[in-house]
């Protein structure tokens, strides 16, 4: 979902998939330079049904709803070596393609990540699994990449405390 | 609580200081890390001054570090006075060349900085600090033992001095949060 921000799309869209008796899984919502965004999993009622359940909801041409049936859920893949990546520097073209291939090269995977501009400055920041062992030189290329696009990088081990 | 400071304040200084403009990311003085300083030098004197006075002028302003006024050096104001997450609280004062050199109970805390007036982020900092600095215009070594917020502050503009920002720190992709709402 996408569109203009205001109160209640949250409740709007939950509200019709319930209905529906879909099952809201795992989604994740922010906003976008001021753009509602919101994706989301259910499950359930096809792909058509969806669409037409919400298809009030997109009427007014102020939110976009694009569906599409996915695949059954996959086993996570073995996790390297969680870590955060934090990049900031003056905006310029193509940074988070520098440096996650950066990271692509490696072998890491990124599993979260926000990147956000405000006036010149572009600050990342991602949540990558690493082989093991493969930090310090994933860091020392970074740290290359980054000073050729003259923005700051740090690379740090994720702390995990499971209690 | 005894006074770390051995009696000195903002005073001693005996400068009412100017007030500089602050610099935001990304500017490149903000990444570099400040080199030591000699705090008796009266130039390292007159910034702490400036420092002082820029951050008095700054609503809700808990601390600057030279860095964020364009100077790359280890030099910092603090002053939590009456903020409601403080717990031990010094006043004013300044410090050069600080080192923390004891640091316990870490906990997350919302950041921001005047620096990057846009956005906000969580930072793990610890709760209890102990930091070893020099007061500008002494040459004695000062010891200093806080926690709360005032510990917060302290690494934030230890961090400052080092070429380091919150951003650099933040706990998480979901941990940077916009301050500006775009509607």
């Amino acid at each position: 979902m996408i569109g203009k921000d205001r109160p209640g799309i949250v409740a709007d869209v939950s509200e019709a998939l319930a209905r529906l008796g879909a099952n809201l899984t795992d989604s994740t919502m922010t906003r976008l330079r001021g753009h509602f965004t919101w994706t989301l999993v259910c499950s359930g009622p096809g792909a058509a049904e969806v669409d037409a359940a919400l298809g009030p909801l997109v009427a007014g041409g102020q939110l976009l709803a694009t569906v599409r049936e996915v695949g059954p859920e996959v086993e996570a893949a073995a996790a390297g070596e969680p870590h955060l990546m934090s990049v900031h520097g003056a905006d310029r073209l193509g940074i988070v393609a520098a440096v996650t291939r950066v990271l692509a090269e490696n072998g890491g995977n990124i599993t979260d990540l926000t990147t956000r501009l405000t006036g010149p400055l572009y600050v990342l920041v991602a949540e990558v699994d690493l082989p093991a062992g493969t930090a310090d030189a994933v860091a020392k290329r970074l740290a290359e990449v980054a000073g050729g696009l003259d923005v700051e990088v740090t690379l740090r081990r994720t702390e995990m405390d499971v209690l | 609580m005894t006074d770390p400071f051995n009696g000195w304040t903002p005073e001693a200084l005996g400068d009412q200081g100017e007030v500089l403009p602050v610099v935001t990311a990304p500017d490149a003085v903000l990444s570099r890390p400040g080199p030591e300083v000699d705090p008796s030098d009266p130039k390292v004197v007159r910034l702490a001054a400036d420092l002082l006075a820029t951050m008095r002028v700054s609503p809700g302003c808990v601390g600057l570090a030279a860095p964020q006024v364009g100077v790359s050096a280890q030099v910092f104001v603090v002053d939590v006075t009456g903020h409601p997450k403080a717990a031990s609280v010094h006043g004013a004062f300044a410090l050069c060349n600080a080192k923390v050199v004891e640091a316990t109970r870490w906990r997350p805390g919302r950041e921001g900085c005047m620096s990057v007036p846009d956005l906000t982020g969580d930072v793990k900092r610890a709760a209890r600090v102990v930091v070893e600095a020099v007061l500008p215009g002494t040459a004695e070594p000062v010891r200093l033992t806080t926690d709360a917020f005032e510990a917060r502050a302290l690494q934030h503009e230890i961090d400052h001095c080092a070429g380091l920002l919150f951003l650099d720190r933040v706990a998480g992709a979901h941990a940077l949060h916009q301050r500006k709402v775009y509607l």
